[in-house]
């Protein structure tokens, strides 16, 4: 019992980090319409980011993570003003494959950077874990305990959740979002500023990916390479696909849900096959529901 | 016949552009003035040299048969589309290099051919969204609740009611607009577009799919509305029924140029106009 709580807290651990990435596929497909493959890597550049002002600078870890944030909004913004806006007009799988080339130029800008090899990430929160259970059985002391890092994890996902509802719903420039999300024409005819709003979600979508990337490196989960970004990246987005990308909802759920299925499926079936399993949820969803668990259906009037 | 009451005699009088205008709007600064407006698509000329004018108050209508190039100006005015020969004034001032959202803040307004209302949000969500420009306050007392957020809100809120109550359609505040009836979708988008506060509020065919009976209580709703807001209306329509009744100035287009001008009367006896609407008399066997 203890040891399937142990894996359902790791599950929600890593469940919650995938929701904060997945969070970031979703918005922006929701409102630019394009997949920004290139949101694996700005995770890893938050990572980075972080462990340098940790490790050179010697700074305390919330200023790692405001540097790492602002770092990341910024980056967002040029990425997507430099390589996604000249785009604009143009057909989707010109966006699509531009995205790929801008993960590539960010994995090899990091490696020309930070070199090839992986660097341990600094512990960014001290203090002893926390007992929740005991129990001894056969002689064997066994204990359910949640970690100072897994509580970080789980209570900035669930903060950052809120407060993404709470802006896209409430205000100006979240209700500019869904109208641009709608009908773009419609919405500029609104006298909405697309440009502004489309900046303002990479923005967003950028700032939540280096608050994932920290998480991500300070849980243990990946060591910090340039290439740390690129399958948990990956894992985002068919949690994104699972929950029905365009929806925010939806890419909670779908984050949660298939951190719960990989590390439940670490335990139970067989830890080589666990990311098997994710991607097979992918081919299964796409062939079932093909809009996700949350994906809105697309009517078409005849 | 319904349509007399709508009737009007107005007198046109030429402006500067070789166009016309009603009366009342001489002298007045027209809100629209287009000079050899044209757009190519690769050496296909869709429209080509409109001189257009629109009074201060003016219901001009934009006619001409299928494929003519109407739906085009329309996205010429809006600046969905860039034109590549001429100019477009709106309220005097060139709206060269505008983006369509500034042009919509110059005061210019539009409804679309096929709906295009924003169908997961509420009725209400979608007049709000256009009053976005005239109500100001920031993110944090947005997050926040903070008191200016909320007497933002409520002024929203009033002038969404305000703006709904022209098509009497209040109750249906709080309903999802992709929820509504054909004909209340139609008067929505127009209502959404009053929002954006337009001087010159552009119709792109208001009455299609409607029955004859909606059609007649449109055609007093754009006449109140004019009144009501001092606005010019520029409307496409193929139900001529309501264009003879309540345009003042009518322009038809053919193949993407102006083949007359003036008012109903002298449209529906206008040869020109017969000939692109009925095609060219055959010789009598």
């Amino acid at each position: 019992m203890i040891t399937f709580l142990t894996y359902l807290i790791n599950g929600l651990n890593i469940g919650s980090v995938y929701a904060v990435i997945a969070l970031g596929y979703t918005m922006v497909y929701g409102v630019a319409k394009m997949l920004n493959f290139a949101h694996g890597d700005v995770i890893m550049v938050g990572a980075f980011l972080a462990y340098c002002v940790c490790a050179y600078l010697g700074l305390h870890p919330i200023i790692a993570v405001l540097g790492a944030v602002i770092g990341c909004t910024i980056l967002g913004i040029l990425i997507e003003r430099l390589a996604y806006k000249p785009l604009r007009q143009a057909t989707s799988l010109a966006v699509l494959i531009t995205a790929i080339g801008m993960s590539y130029f960010l994995q090899n800008m990091a490696q020309l950077i930070w070199g090839s090899d992986t660097k341990s990430f600094p512990s960014i929160i001290q203090g002893d874990a926390i007992v929740l259970f005991k129990t001894v059985q056969d002689g064997v002391t066994k204990t359910l305990t949640l970690s100072p890092i897994n509580i970080l994890t789980m209570a900035s996902c669930f903060i950052i959740m809120i407060a993404l509802t709470l802006f896209i719903n409430k205000t100006k420039m979240g209700k500019a979002m869904r109208c641009v999300s709608e009908d773009k024409g419609a919405a500029e005819l609104m006298g909405i500023n697309v440009n502004l709003t489309i900046s303002v979600t990479f923005a967003i979508g950028s700032a939540l990916a280096a608050v994932a990337g920290i998480l991500l490196c300070a849980s243990n989960y990946a060591p910090l390479s340039p290439t740390t970004g690129s399958l948990p990246g990956i894992k985002a987005f068919t949690a994104a696909v699972f929950g029905g990308i365009g929806s925010i909802p939806g890419a909670m759920l779908g984050g949660i849900l298939l951190g719960l299925i990989e590390n439940l499926g670490k335990a139970y079936v067989s830890s080589e096959l666990a990311d098997a399993f994710v991607f097979g949820i992918l081919i299964v969803v796409l062939l079932v529901k093909p809009t996700g668990l949350l994906g809105k259906k697309i009517h078409e009037k005849v | 016949m319904a349509s007399k009451k709508f009737k009007s005699n107005t007198i046109m009088v030429p402006v500067p552009s070789t166009s016309i205008v009603p009366e009342r709007d001489a002298g007045k600064l027209p809100v629209l003035e287009t000079s050899h407006l044209g757009i190519e698509f690769g050496g296909l000329k869709a429209v080509d040299d409109v001189n257009l004018a629109v009074g201060p108050t003016e219901i001009c209508g934009l006619i001409g048969p299928n494929g003519a190039g109407k739906t085009t100006v329309f996205n010429l005015l809006t600046k969905v589309y860039q034109p590549t020969h001429g100019t477009i004034l709106l309220n005097g001032k060139d709206t060269a290099g505008m983006t369509t959202e500034q042009a919509n803040r110059m005061g210019i307004a539009r409804t679309f051919q096929n709906i295009r209302l924003f169908n997961n949000m509420t009725v209400e969500e979608n007049v709000t969204i256009g009053l976005h420009n005239q109500i100001r306050y920031n993110m944090f007392s947005g997050i926040f609740r903070l008191p200016g957020y909320w007497m933002g809100e409520k002024k929203q809120h009033q002038k969404a009611l305000d703006l709904l109550s022209i098509f009497d359609m209040t109750h249906l505040a709080n309903a999802k607009a992709g929820s509504l009836p054909y004909g209340a979708q139609r008067r929505l988008e127009i209502v959404r577009a009053l929002a954006t506060h337009p001087s010159l509020l552009l119709l792109d065919e208001p009455a299609a799919g409607m029955n004859p009976h909606e059609t007649e209580e449109l055609m007093e709703n754009i006449i109140k509305i004019r009144d009501q807001f001092q606005i010019a209306v520029l409307l496409i329509e193929h139900d001529m029924n309501l264009v003879m009744g309540i345009c003042e100035g009518i322009c038809v287009l053919n193949y993407g140029r102006v083949i007359a001008k003036g008012t109903p009367d002298e449209i529906q006896s206008n040869p020109a106009v017969i000939e692109a609407y009925l095609g060219k008399q055959k010789e009598a066997k």
